[in-house]
């Protein structure tokens, strides 16, 4: 489905640090040379702890190749928003869903299988199985 | 009947409330959550004020599918994506009428509450703003005023209960013995449907 266009990844924390701390762990792990389009969107536009729908659909619109877009987020308004945005209908490019896992191995787990060539449905499929891995 | 300047006066009426009250609801934010309950609404319907003021949506529906949009993208906070789907869904159940009776106006709320208690998860007792909202939009088919006092008394009932949703739920049994913000920025937004008819029957803005 992907005709190497490759799925993009959107990283939602309610802190700026911590999206593009996740996004670039993320890629780092891909590997050198992944194209896999990453965007962090974190925060407020004013800098501080929140969420903002304007940086979330910009970093949709960033990463989107025509493949689909998997958002990750991390808790609270971070889901509202990305819920009450993707029920909107125009404010995310098509194709977008948010995923169900866990935010840092979530975020390894669909960049890694993004840059297979995976299509969006096996990049959700990967980031949601992570929550599966047990610590202790 | 309940015109578009009705819906636009609920807007502006809730902008003032929420600016009075601002410091209280951070106030109210500020033992159990992160302290700005009061400052994201205060942008969030500042936003929708100065938005509805400068192009007046033609019809109700219009009114709140912009009030609720704006409010989403502005508040930052968790209130943002609730309050947003709230008058969203209400703006789109009342669709392209030009005027609604108040009984479009309960079900198109109801319609809303229900939409934020999907989105959020949250359930009538769960210490949130729908504890305020579900017995508001009950008292609706009485009259504005009983949907105000209803809300009002939603709100403080919060007060012992124990949070289930939202950072406060990370507390427990130290969220009880304080009034949840979101039920108290409820119940202004339910009072100000009484003073923007109030408007009308005064004939005046």
């Amino acid at each position: 489905m992907s005709d190497g266009k490759l799925v993009g990844v959107v990283l939602v924390s309610h802190s700026a640090a911590v999206a593009a701390s996740v996004a670039e762990l993320a890629k780092g792990l891909a590997g050198a040379g992944s194209a896999v389009p990453v965007a962090p969107a974190g925060g407020t536009e004013g800098g501080g702890f929140g969420t903002s729908a304007e940086l979330i659909s910009a970093a949709a619109a960033s990463v989107d190749r025509g493949a689909g877009v998997a958002v990750l987020t991390d808790l609270g308004s971070a889901v509202l928003t990305v819920k009450a945005l993707l029920a909107e209908g125009d404010e995310l490019p098509a194709h977008t869903r948010l995923v169900d896992a866990p935010f840092v191995e979530g975020a390894v787990a669909a960049v890694v299988t993004a840059s297979t060539g995976a299509d969006l449905a096996t990049v959700e499929a990967a980031a949601t199985e992570a929550y599966t891995y047990r610590k202790a | 009947m309940l015109d578009a300047d009705f819906f636009h006066r609920w807007m502006t009426v809730t902008a003032a409330s929420v600016d009075r009250e601002a410091e209280r609801l951070t106030a109210l934010d500020s033992p159990i959550g992160d302290a700005d309950h009061g400052t994201n609404l205060q942008r969030g319907f500042r936003a929708v004020r100065d938005a509805l003021d400068k192009e007046p949506p033609a019809t109700p529906g219009a009114v709140l599918t912009q009030a609720g949009r704006l409010l989403i993208s502005t508040v930052g906070g968790a209130s943002g994506p609730l309050y947003g789907t709230l008058l969203r869904r209400a703006g789109k159940t009342l669709g392209d009428a030009a005027e609604v009776d108040e009984r479009r106006l309960a079900e198109a709320l109801r319609a809303g509450v229900d939409a934020v208690m999907q989105l959020g998860g949250a359930a009538p007792g769960d210490k949130t703003m729908i504890d305020a909202l579900v017995p508001a939009v009950d008292a609706l088919g009485d009259s504005f005023a009983a949907a105000r006092d209803a809300a009002a008394e939603g709100a403080v009932a919060t007060t012992p209960l124990r949070a289930r949703k939202g950072r406060a739920s990370y507390l427990g049994e130290r969220s009880v013995g304080h009034q949840d913000p979101g039920a108290t920025s409820a119940a202004l937004l339910i009072a100000a449907l009484v003073d923007a008819s109030a408007d009308t029957e005064a004939g005046g803005e």
